[in-house]
């Protein structure tokens, strides 16, 4: 069978199964359209969070990433992990006994503030629409190479899917069809990493395989992979990084950035109590688990396969020649993903690190590029993996966006129906007001996504700066303080959001141009102008001790919270009485 | 209602304990043996690498799964002996 119907048919049934769900779990109330009825078994919701957090970048970018960066990257394995330890203690059981729908919603209550919503909000949006673009973009990706269609109208038939799952069933429809789609990308993901790590260590378990032995050449896999880079000029792949401070804040970053987020809070309003808030995200982390402990060894692996590509005799002897490329070389430059130049007209591929002068091997610079997200993607074709296994990999690619997709437009269209609308705009609305109101706000939500999907804007290139560094500088810390802290009042909540918020877009602008304006930037963005070495990207961190500071001061320097701040604070500490805040 | 406020703030005190603990694993595990601490243990060799790489890309992932459990365990025990679960 031709590989785009094997293609066809495995995306085809997922998106069936999507629909099924969509039309079996409608949402008939507010509770439903928010959290689910609030009645989703622990184990399921864990599921739900890991394919909600598990983006199109886990999915297709962060191999790519961990295979180009090698130990320096492992800052994101252990950040977006490691937030949900975090979530788990300092967040999740907390705000599920406050009960209410929307994270601004705790946030305007614990400091009886509409400003505090609003700046709430405000955050919250602009996360989270920087966060779903790249969602849909990496749909439109993934339907434009496997399916051959236009990457615009790839888009549009990811955005009318979530749009019939998401608009009909709310978060309902979302949680469920969510644990369908974590089933879909977890085998998608394991699969092909099973295959190759079989055929490069002979063991099944790819983060075994990892710390195993290379059997072509009996050495160790990593010593085997730092040996070829090295040789062909590129930093080893497990070498120490010069820098610990900029790697501890960026690892710091993104970790209270994944607990801050809101669409992934939100998540654990969906369980029924408190104690299933805590095991729940043990669950989420195991699912997570599955994923980022096998990234690695794909990481590796891919990397590995590739230089044995183009060095199929060894990386000492001669590259291979370009008319004798593999064919999924041929497929990937159709769609520019990889490009080939040959610089010194010897018809064969030279791929290494061309700030190594190798003018000895009669080499004239690196003659291959090539996009990293293609390394997950083409890895089932770069290991010769049977066509099922791409059909596979096509399904779990857009499961992985379309879940992270649809949990964002759920986070942005609540916070417009419940937050801006039903409590500050026009707060006499009723219940089936308010349901359509959220079902509206969806749909508008969808469509303003599908079109910033087709033109991406400058920030959409920014999830991590921008996503995690406001959700790091002005949520986590602000909703922390809420629930460990009773003295911290409205006035330094506010003062604390805005002075994080600020100083950390602030740096950002700076390095990466004004409202990432090209040509705006103050400094050039490399290490030798961040200051003491601290990327951008690594603020957060920074903003977030900021936002602790200023709100402790300017809250000691005014008055203590009224003495309903302080029970409610009292009361969403202990599990026990729940009743009155869950229904509004 | 004096003897529920102090059992309230013997439960409070009792999870800023255990958050307390679990929050320094949290960080020898990532921050300390897969960062800070890594060339330290540059001698212990897994599989063709250090400890420091494996804790970095397996081992912090794998105790944070532990903290969790734990912290979960732990507490929803704490409710049920103190009589505050829901």
């Amino acid at each position: 069978m031709d590989q785009f119907y094997i293609n066809l048919l495995f995306v085809g049934a997922s998106f069936a199964l999507y629909f099924g769900i969509a039309i079996w779990a409608r949402a008939g109330s507010t509770k439903e359209f928010y959290v689910a009825g609030g009645g989703v078994h622990p184990v399921a919701n864990g599921m739900a969070t890991a394919a909600d957090w598990m983006s199109a970048a886990s999915f297709i970018s962060m191999a790519g990433l961990l295979a180009a960066g090698g130990y320096a990257n492992s800052s994101f394995l252990m950040g977006w992990t490691g937030g949900y330890v975090l979530l788990a203690m300092l967040l999740a059981p907390y705000l599920r006994k406050f009960g209410k729908f929307t994270v601004p919603d705790f946030i305007a209550e614990r400091f009886y503030s509409k400003t505090a919503r609003l700046v709430a909000v405000a955050c919250l949006i602009v996360a989270s629409v920087t966060y779903v673009i790249g969602q849909m973009a990496g749909a439109g990706i993934a339907f434009s190479r496997f399916l051959e269609v236009d990457k615009d109208t790839g888009l549009v038939i990811a955005s009318v899917v979530v749009f019939f799952y998401a608009v009909l069933g709310g978060m309902k429809g979302i949680t469920y069809t969510q644990v369908a789609q974590y089933v879909v990308l977890i085998i998608a993901y394991t699969i092909p990493a099973i295959f190759i790590s079989m055929e490069l260590t002979g063991n099944p378990i790819p983060a075994f395989g990892l710390f195993g032995e290379h059997s072509a050449s009996g050495m160790p896999l990593l010593a085997k992979l730092d040996q070829i880079v090295v040789d062909l000029g590129f930093a080893a792949y497990t070498a120490d990084v010069p820098n610990k401070l900029n790697m501890v804040l960026f690892t710091l970053t993104l970790m209270i950035g994944t607990a801050g987020l809101p669409h992934v809070i939100i998540r654990f309003f969906t369980v029924p109590k408190v104690a299933d808030a805590r095991w729940s995200a043990g669950w989420a982390l195991i699912f997570i688990a599955l994923l980022y402990l096998t990234a690695p060894a794909v990481a590796s692996m891919a990397r590995l396969n590739l230089i044995n590509t183009v060095y199929p005799d060894g990386v000492k002897a001669e590259s291979i020649k370009y008319d004798d490329r593999p064919d999924w070389m041929k497929t990937w430059e159709e769609t520019k993903l990889i490009k080939f130049e040959d610089k010194n007209g010897d018809g064969r591929i030279q791929f290494y690190n061309d700030k190594a002068d190798m003018s000895d091997r009669g080499w004239n610079g690196n003659e291959l590029t090539y996009n990293r997200d293609i390394l997950v993607l083409a890895n089932p074709e770069i290991a010769q993996l049977p066509g099922w296994v791409i059909g596979l990999i096509a399904a779990g690619g857009l499961a992985a966006a379309l879940s992270t997709a649809a949990g964002l437009l759920l986070a942005i269209s609540s916070a417009i129906s419940h937050d801006l609308i039903k409590n500050s705009i026009n707060p006499d609305i009723s219940e089936k007001g308010e349901l359509m109101a959220a079902r509206a706000s969806m749909t508008v939500a969808i469509i303003i996504a599908t079109y910033l999907g087709m033109n991406p804007p400058g920030f959409a290139a920014q999830v991590v700066a921008l996503a995690f560094g406001i959700a790091a500088a002005s949520m986590f810390p602000v909703l922390m303080m809420g629930i460990f802290s009773k003295r911290i009042n409205n006035k330094g909540a506010v003062a604390g959001m805005l002075a994080g918020l600020i100083v950390t877009l602030v740096y950002i602008f700076m390095y990466k141009g004004w409202f990432f304006i090209p040509g705006t930037a103050n400094l050039p963005d490399n290490p030798d102008n961040w200051i003491m070495g601290i990327s951008p990207l690594s603020f957060g961190a920074i903003g977030a001790i900021i936002n602790f500071t200023v709100a402790y001061v300017v809250s000691s320097a005014t008055e203590e919270p009224p003495q309903e701040i302080q029970d409610l604070v009292e009361s969403v500490r202990y599990p026990k009485g729940a009743g009155a805040a869950v229904d509004h | 209602m004096v003897d529920d406020k102090s059992k309230a703030a013997a439960y409070w005190s009792a999870n800023l304990r255990l958050i307390v603990g679990s929050l320094v694993v949290w960080a020898i595990a990532s921050y300390g043996l897969g960062i800070l601490l890594r060339p330290m243990l540059a001698g212990v060799t897994v599989g063709g690498t250090d400890l420091g790489f494996w804790f970095a890309q397996q081992g912090s992932i794998l105790t944070f799964i532990g903290i969790i459990f734990h912290y979960a365990w732990r507490m929803n025990k704490l409710d049920r002996d103190m009589g505050l679960e829901e």
